[in-house]
């Protein structure tokens, strides 16, 4: 139940923008994505969901599919969070009476028990992106792609958001597949970071992050040191 | 491929020495509140989401709902006043400019023999049920474009050209048809709105935000349920757009027809009443009317389609003053 990615590669007519990506993620592994703008990360994750198809190599998806998190919280605005993640049930084919209950539970997981009943508009960015993360959890798949979901969010928020995602992590064991262009995230986060040259994107380091290092804040800082000079010279190769 | 694995166990070894040598380590005040697992840091995380949620939720700006009345219904005051002055003062012909009381007395005079109600009423009955076929036809016309591309490339121009045909153009060719008959009469406003119904739901469908469409695809979606629970819902608001329109070429289109075809089997509605009164010289008269079909348009928009709109709006956080 892993995702098998082999020689991938993606292009737009003429520009190549993602090109010989090989690499396996196990299951309930959570890999971060990392890279500048124009590596291709958001193009690598829609491939892997379906929503574009590759222009070569293949990627191997567990039969259940993948959920996916947008960078904006994509909840329907004429729906209440509520109904929101009801929706995703449905489509699903939950029956009915069983929905109500489900997402009560998934508001409950994400803290948002009493604000079920709000609108989009009416929720915080933060409380959208836990009300968008119920949903994802909501459709139930082995894989979990999420694009960047907390880079609008102000620091406090993000820094709440990423020890939920941890817990809810811990708790439910998806293969998560997490694209991000803040390092310290993807250390914070991540089990295994890849690192996406730019144009075209193709893997261009990988880091193991050992458990004990994400709760070290020391070695978190000097392992987000070494990733952000990796990154750095990646986009040197630009200047000129 | 250039791909360099680059293990972190070394930094970790380093730690966990400098661990050995002090087993009590100060606890850093920049560490995140404690590693995940246990019940109170899952309880402690949750009372710190909601006393962010609380902070971040602003109390929704009141508006003053008394301007929303008082202002229009003053300038109305002020311009009729106005008016009332100009006819006393500047006119010294109150057959050829009647002022608003004299317009009053005629309109009292006009409901009193019933013709205001029955223009009224015929006329209104007309523009619904006419407006009603309009949004029979226009809707699936709308969904059958929106949906095939290639009538739409066939048919679109033609539709947005409808659009800008003045309905009153119709008029000749529909009492050649259908003679002075209602039939005459519906054409016409059917003509006047359709192409406006039509457009307004393929406007409000193109304007539905390609990520809702992805989110359809990625929740697994059909392609009958990514129409009804997705598309459909997004485009409501510029559809709704697209009624308003509709309903204002209807009243218009039955206007222009009622005017021209008078007599035969065709009622007595509030253009004839205009008609009438350019008929018979009577300017109170001309005027009545004119304030009728205005009037009967503003009640209408208030009573129906602002409502609508409002609520609409107003769920999705697009009304002005909804909130952020």
């Amino acid at each position: 139940m892993s995702i098998a990615i082999e020689n991938l590669s993606k292009d737009y007519g003429a520009a190549p923008v993602l090109s010989g990506i090989t690499t396996t993620i196990v299951t309930g592994e959570f890999v971060a994505v990392l890279g500048a703008s124009g590596c291709g990360k958001s193009t690598l994750l829609n491939v892997i969901a379906g929503l574009e198809p590759p222009s070569a190599g293949s990627v191997g998806v567990p039969a259940g599919g993948a959920a996916f998190m947008f960078q904006d919280a994509a909840l329907l605005p004429w729906l209440t969070a509520r109904a929101n993640i009801e929706l995703a049930l449905e489509l699903r084919g939950i029956p009915r009476n069983a929905r109500r209950a489900r997402a009560g539970e998934l508001l409950e997981l994400v803290h948002l028990a009493d604000a079920g009943d709000k609108r989009p508009h009416e929720l915080s960015g933060g409380m959208r992106q836990r009300a968008s993360l119920a949903r994802a959890l909501g459709q139930d798949r082995p894989v979990l792609l999420m694009d960047e979901p907390f880079a609008a969010l102000d620091a406090i928020t993000r820094d709440l958001l990423h020890e939920e995602l941890e817990r809810i992590w811990r708790a439910h064991r998806r293969t998560v597949l997490f694209v991000t262009h803040n390092v310290r995230e993807a250390v914070r986060l991540g089990q295994r970071v890849l690192l996406l040259s730019s144009r075209p994107g193709r893997i261009a380091a990988e880091w193991k992050i050992p458990g004990h290092v994400r709760t070290d804040p020391a070695a978190q800082a000097a392992l987000t040191g070494d990733i952000t000079q990796r990154l750095r010279e990646e986009i040197r190769h630009h200047a000129n | 491929m250039p791909t360099s694995i680059t293990s972190a166990t070394a930094i970790a070894r380093e730690r966990a020495t400098a661990r050995a040598a002090n087993p009590a380590p100060d606890p850093d005040p920049a560490a995140l509140p404690a590693g995940p697992g246990s019940q109170a840091t899952t309880d402690s995380l949750g009372e710190l989401e909601a006393g962010l949620d609380n902070l971040q939720d602003a109390p929704a700006a009141s508006r003053p709902a008394a301007g929303r009345i008082l202002l229009p219904l003053g300038t109305l005051a002020a311009l009729l006043s106005l008016w009332q002055l100009a006819a006393w003062f500047g006119s010294p012909r109150t057959d050829l400019f009647p002022g608003p009381l004299e317009v009053l007395g005629t309109a009292g005079a006009l409901a009193a023999d019933g013709r205001l109600a029955e223009a009224v009423a015929t006329s209104l009955q007309r523009g619904v049920l006419g407006f009603a076929l309009a949004l029979a036809i226009g809707t699936p016309l709308g969904l059958l474009l929106s949906a095939s591309t290639t009538l739409r490339r066939g048919l679109g121009p033609l539709v947005s050209g409808l659009q800008v045909l003045p309905s009153v153009a119709w008029v000749p060719a529909a009492i050649i048809w259908f003679g002075l008959t209602d039939a005459t009469v519906f054409f016409v406003v059917l003509m006047g709105a359709t192409p406006s119904i039509a457009n307004g739901f393929l406007s409000g469908v193109d304007m539905v935000p390609p990520q809702y469409r992805r989110l359809g695809t990625v929740l697994g979606a059909s392609r009958t349920q990514q129409l009804l629970r997705i598309v459909l819902p997004a485009a409501l608001p510029g559809y709704l757009a697209g009624l308003k329109q509709g309903w204002a070429f209807s009243w218009r289109s039955l206007m222009a027809a009622e005017i021209i075809a008078v007599g035969g089997s065709i009622g007595f509605g509030l253009g004839s009443l205009l008609q009438q009164g350019r008929d018979l010289s009577q300017m109170a008269v001309v005027v009545a009317a004119i304030l009728a079909i205005l009037a009967v348009g503003i009640a209408v928009e208030l009573l129906v389609f602002t409502p609508l709109e409002r609520r609409l709006l107003h769920r999705r956080g697009l009304a002005p003053g909804a909130g952020r």
